[in-house]
């Protein structure tokens, strides 16, 4: 009952239902541990973990840091930018001479898909993805589905929409298997340019009137315009973006109905949702980021006990 | 597999009596006590003890928590089988407080060297005491001893000593298992 299916956490397409249950169950005890007044546990006193970001990451690395010493892990951070990658040194000699100081755990962000499972493949580690290019996010969609999960009771029968930069967004394909799986009703709103012409494979309709999105779900989950992961111009306009894309307090209260708000962040304020959405009592953002903290010490405490002394 | 009773229910309902009057003359009326049942056995007996206190003592103001100690027992990853976590009901502060840890059966202290550590995550107590129903002697892995005891027993390692209670098997009993 209490364990994983899976030796790694690389994305969410791997998981069983039950997995995710599991994961959720555990979080409900760490959820507790986090908000007593220490909030630390000594699981994990002898489990060494590398966060290898080979991109940038603020919340995404201070949240696995955070729960990895909540578990009392000893934690090694690796950043690209200050390496030898900058040298030309390879990701496997990279991870190796890491590996080499006995590390248990790898959580690694890397700019290519599949870099996760191609070093899982290569290593004797457990691996957790930490985004792999516009691939997969898997714990950001785990936490973002026990956020619902929390606000609503439940994620089955929910009617959820992705807003946004769908393309670039490897929060949007970890939410759609992660909810799909959890037997959610899964619709994205974009831009034509900003939806991939693989999504209906996946079992999720396009939805490309806001309003109309808006008025068919209990949650709307918003993503970040990825400025940074667009080679052409998707949209004319930020401006044109916002007008036929951006939420805002008057679009919401037009509705008739409440309804979630959610946003992975960083938050481009006035661009895909306004700050008084944001900041809303319907907006549930900062209860992902709490969440995502006690989600990261289930994923990496329940593949912990897979590390046999 | 041989079952012998060590309790019947009336053996059971006279120990607890014992129990909480003892509770009673080192903790008066309970104001600056509260009581601890471990998970997840432990919480039979502490909920019962607490029960009593109230009904047949009178003790009006008891608080009462649930422990749950798998995050720090020293057996992690040690096991075949997985360690699954229970609920952790603490809806209280224990700074400066005397904490009375509850559980049913001591045997080889290392519950409750794991449950004197998780007790610590909410705050610092004034005093630390340790009631259990059943103390197995001679098993101890730590220098650990109760302060409040039902009954002692002498049983060998491969003994296996099974509470049951009314409230999830119908019956209050103590039994001792052996393979042979």
């Amino acid at each position: 009952m209490q364990e994983l299916s899976v030796e790694h956490l690389l994305g969410i397409k791997y998981l069983k239902p039950n997995d995710i249950d599991v994961i959720f169950k555990t979080a409900d005890h760490f959820k507790e541990v986090i908000n007593r007044p220490i909030k630390k546990v000594p699981s994990l006193r002898d489990i060494t973990i590398a966060n290898l970001f080979f991109e940038n990451s603020t919340r995404t690395k201070l949240s696995f840091e955070l729960a990895e010493k909540r578990l009392s892990a000893d934690v090694i951070n690796f950043s690209a930018g200050q390496s030898s990658v900058k040298k030309g040194e390879t990701l496997i000699d990279t991870v190796n001479n890491i590996l080499s100081m006995k590390v248990d755990i790898v959580v690694m962000r890397h700019g290519n898909v599949g870099a996760g499972v191609f070093l899982s493949k290569h290593v004797n580690a457990k691996i957790i993805n930490a985004g792999d290019g516009t691939h997969e996010h898997p714990t950001q969609a785990l936490l973002d589905s026990y956020s619902i999960r929390e606000k609503l009771g439940t994620v089955k029968g929910k009617k959820i929409v992705i807003v946004g930069d769908v393309l670039h967004s490897r929060v949007a394909l970890s939410n759609i298997f992660a909810l799909k799986l959890q037997g959610a009703t899964v619709k994205v709103c974009g831009p034509t340019t900003l939806i991939p012409k693989y999504i209906s494979s996946l079992g999720v309709e396009v939805e490309t009137n806001l309003k109309k999105a808006l008025e068919w779900c209990d949650v709307a989950n918003v993503l970040r315009v990825q400025h940074e992961r667009m080679d052409i111009k998707y949209f004319p306009s930020t401006r044109e973006y916002t007008q036929l894309f951006g939420i805002n307090q008057e679009i919401l209260d037009n509705l008739g109905k409440k309804i979630v708000i959610m946003h992975p962040g960083p938050i481009n304020r006035g661009v895909e949702i306004t700050s008084d959405v944001a900041d809303s009592s319907e907006s549930i953002i900062l209860n992902q980021v709490e969440n995502g903290v006690a989600v990261r010490m289930a994923v990496i405490y329940l593949l912990a006990q897979q590390i046999k002394r | 597999m041989s079952r012998k009773t060590l309790l019947n229910s009336k053996d059971i309902e006279i120990i607890l009596h014992r129990l909480a009057c003892q509770l009673i003359e080192n903790h008066n009326d309970f104001s600056n006590t509260v009581l601890i049942g471990l998970q997840p056995r432990g919480t039979f007996l502490a909920e019962r003890l607490a029960e009593l206190l109230k009904t047949a003592y009178n003790i009006k103001e008891l608080e009462l928590g649930l422990l749950d100690i798998t995050f720090y027992r020293d057996d992690f990853r040690r096991k075949d089988k997985p360690l699954a976590a229970e609920t952790t009901q603490m809806n209280f502060l224990i700074e400066d407080k005397k904490v009375v840890i509850i559980d049913d059966v001591l045997f080889s202290g290392r519950s409750i060297r794991a449950a004197l550590t998780a007790i610590q995550s909410y705050g610092r107590p004034k005093s630390i005491e340790l009631l259990v129903l059943i103390d197995r002697r001679f098993s101890r892995h730590l220098p650990i001893q109760p302060n409040y005891r039902g009954r002692q027993v002498d049983a060998i390692n491969e003994e296996k000593v099974l509470v049951t209670w009314k409230k999830t098997h119908k019956k209050d009993a103590v039994y001792i298992e052996s393979k042979a």
